[in-house]
């Protein structure tokens, strides 16, 4: 018996290795097993397969004080049965929208610039992260989030429930030169923002883009045609700045968070 | 490990030169745009008011130079040369070869376009826009089919163990880009990824961290079962370890990227089932480590006078390092202190500075010295690399655990009155000389890749002089 016929392992594995195809299928197989274990029942478990404000929901498993569970509707904002039927009547509190024409165009500049690089936005729920930011963030708030933003790391701090904290002035002064306002930030400077301005079809084509998602798109009864078709009229003549600005303080005050409810399972 | 055969076997290895030249070259520019950004932080000045070379849009071009340019070249450099050798025949097809090395090396061009334009996905380790996503995936099928078919063509009778490590590799990494990269588009050059929230931030991290399992460690573990027992004569030390090595790495760590997401949004079993596994993986992880560290058993002495062999072992020792660091760090209680710190950027480079960058440029300078058929150019050189480069890796790595500790430690501190201590531009200024040693540490492993070119260079060409232009084929 030569060298080459021994074998040092057990026969399934010796047979294994002298078989390019035996190889590749068990790899392919060994490989694709822990993914699927881990995503796949992200897109039917209660929480985190968000359908859209649409009233197609699928249950929360959110419980209150008394063990009820809590209704979609309060969490996520549906025009058909909120008393604000339209994003422009939208008021925080009603629950999870999509962003509005400008705040769309923001996010797009704060992607382009790289902000989830040093800014998350994903609260973890510690009494620090509470005292420092607000209340824990949960899944159905970045539900919209096409491209998620939540980031891993926290050069900056946090910006999930940034919306409503500081003025618009304020983060006018701080995007263009954020030294101007915080002496020790490392922040470059972006008041190139504040010359570009914002390129209204781009607009449109992403709200279109984001109803025809195949994963929680924006419903069409909130992204109406006529909506879509309004939206480059409402960026004309915004700048970039503007558009950033809108999208900061659009985050974080869209759910009406209550005592004693476990928004987390 | 190779058959001793009577006529020696014409390899392909012109592409394999190209790819180890182009690798020490991406080397050198990689950590150098890092070093930049390490300077950004540290003095944010030299932002310059440019947006093109603002930290948020360099930070990507870093990492794909050093992770898909650098290591890229090295991964088929390596993968090429192994293949063919351990195999005793040729690539199944040299112009697929050379296509993959024309492709991705324009992928790299591209990317360097691109990511400074603000042309990004806005995923992480996956920025490149939807264009070059299709482009990297015809590339990486090209070089997979290649490799795969080169093993199925092979001479010899079991496949050697580096080839199952890069057919893992293969796959894996086919799977994840073809998920991760699924998006709509908005542009020619602006993209939304099909999923949201929490489903995209768990395809995100199971790209993310199989990037790092598969392609940043099972490709470069290929490596390492090569050419440590190439370079100390050896054979590896287990042949059993290898092959628990091998499944248990190749099952276990595709479920590992959950920890990345512990605390947040995610489903608790989520996190804690990444957590549970990333645990149960310092056992292959170490298995690997010690199987390339105790082939040298007998033979330690030779790392007093193989330069190239302390490259090769040191990787080994970080590698055993960072791969009880991750999963310490993935830990539920110790990552609610670690994660969105420094700490991480810490761990990541611990992986690609000690054992990622070690194990290659070991590897590179094996290679040189075979592929052209000589010596180095200077064997004192390559010693001064290797400190150099150990000095650098640990001076950023300490850097970044001291600062990430304290970043952690400092916003969860409270005062007396139950009031936060610190306030978050209080860490900030606070990381400031933690910010400039990572500079520092930095800029002397940049140093290193320098001289890593020129000795490379230097090589090549006296190889040239001594027998005219053109390079003998290696000999088997």
């Amino acid at each position: 018996m030569s060298d080459h016929d021994k074998i040092y392992s057990s026969k399934l594995q010796d047979k294994i290795e002298r078989n390019t195809l035996l190889m590749f299928i068990f790899t392919a197989i060994a490989v694709a097993i822990g993914g699927i274990v881990e995503i796949v029942p992200l897109f039917y478990l209660p929480n985190t397969a968000m359908a859209g404000g649409d009233g197609t929901y699928n249950n929360t498993s959110h419980k209150d004080l008394q063990g009820n569970a809590i209704s979609m509707d309060k969490i996520v904002w549906n025009p058909a049965t909120s008393r604000h039927k339209t994003l422009v009547a939208w008021q925080p509190g009603d629950g999870v929208r999509p962003y509005k024409p400008l705040e769309l165009a923001g996010r797009s500049i704060f992607i382009r610039e790289g902000c989830f690089l040093c800014h998350s936005q994903m609260i973890r729920p510690f009494r620090d992260e509470k005292d420092r930011y607000g209340h824990y963030s949960i899944a159905e708030e970045s539900m919209y989030d096409h491209t998620y933003q939540w980031g891993s790391k926290r050069t900056g701090p946090d910006l999930a429930r940034v919306g409503g904290k500081y003025s618009d002035e304020w983060h006018r002064r701080h995007l263009m030169y954020p030294r101007d306002v915080v002496p020790e930030s490392v922040m470059p400077n972006y008041f190139f923002l504040d010359k570009a301005m914002v390129d209204g079809d781009n607009t449109v084509t992403t709200m279109e883009v984001m109803t025809r998602m195949p994963f929680n798109p924006v419903p069409r009864n909130i992204y109406t045609d006529a909506y879509i078709a309004g939206a480059k009229a409402e960026v004309q003549g915004k700048t970039e700045m503007d558009a950033v600005i809108a999208f900061l303080q659009s985050l974080g005050n869209h759910v009406k968070f209550e005592e004693g409810v476990n928004y987390r399972d | 490990m190779e058959a001793t055969q009577a006529t020696p076997v014409k390899y392909d290895m012109d592409v394999v030169r190209w790819f180890t030249i182009m690798a020490c070259v991406y080397a050198v520019v990689g950590t150098l745009i890092g070093v930049y950004i390490a300077l950004e932080l540290a003095f944010p000045f030299l932002n310059f008011d440019i947006p093109q070379i603002t930290f948020g849009r360099l930070r990507p071009l870093h990492t794909n130079a050093v992770i898909f340019a650098f290591g890229g070249c090295v991964l088929m450099a390596t993968g090429f040369y192994i293949v063919q050798r351990t195999g005793q025949t040729r690539l199944w097809s040299n112009g697929l070869a050379w296509f993959t090395f024309w492709g991705w090396n324009l992928i790299i061009v591209l990317a360097v376009i691109t990511l400074p334009l603000g042309l990004t996905t806005g995923k992480e380790y996956a920025e490149l826009i939807w264009p070059i996503d299709i482009l990297i995936a015809i590339v990486w099928v090209a070089f997979g089919l290649n490799h795969i078919m080169t093993t199925a063509i092979r001479k010899t009778s079991h496949i050697y163990v580096s080839n199952w490590f890069t057919m893992g590799m293969i796959v894996m990494i086919t799977y994840l880009h073809v998920v991760n990269s699924m998006a709509l588009p908005v542009s020619l050059t602006e993209s939304f990824s099909i999923f949201s929230g929490v489903q995209d931030a768990m395809v995100q991290w199971w790209w993310g961290h199989n990037a790092v399992g598969f392609y940043l460690t099972g490709g470069f573990l290929g490596i390492m079962y090569y050419f440590i027992p190439k370079q100390s004569g050896r054979p590896i030390f287990s042949y059993r370890l290898s092959v628990l090595h091998f499944w248990t790495l190749t099952f276990g760590y595709v479920w590992l990227g959950a920890h990345h997401l512990q605390y947040t949004a995610l489903p608790d079993w989520t996190g804690s089932l990444g957590a549970a596994v990333s645990l149960a993986m310092i056992i292959p992880s170490w298995g690997g480590a010690m199987n390339g560290m105790m082939t040298l058993s007998g033979a330690w002495d030779k790392l007093r006078e193989d330069y190239i062999l302390r490259f090769l072992v040191t990787a080994m020792a970080f590698y055993a390092m960072s791969t009880f660091d991750g999963p310490v760090m993935a830990i539920k209680t110790v990552n609610a202190l670690s994660h969105y710190t420094d700490w991480t950027v810490g761990h990541v480079h611990a992986g690609a500075l000690g054992w990622m960058a070690m194990i290659s440029f070991g590897a590179i300078y094996h290679m040189v010295k075979k592929l052209w058929n000589t010596e180095m150019y200077s064997d004192q050189l390559v010693n001064v690399h290797f400190w150099v480069a150990l000095i650098g890796a640990v001076t950023y790595i300490v850097a970044m655990w001291v600062s990430g500790i304290m970043q952690g430690l400092m916003w969860r501190d409270y005062d007396e009155y139950g009031t936060l201590t610190y306030t978050f531009v209080e860490s900030v200024s606070a990381m400031h000389p933690y910010y400039v040693m990572r500079a520092v540490g930095g800029a002397i492993f940049n140093l290193g890749t320098w001289i890593m070119l020129f000795n490379v260079v230097m090589t090549v060409r006296q190889a040239g002089a001594e027998r005219g232009v053109k390079a003998v084929p290696a000999k088997a």
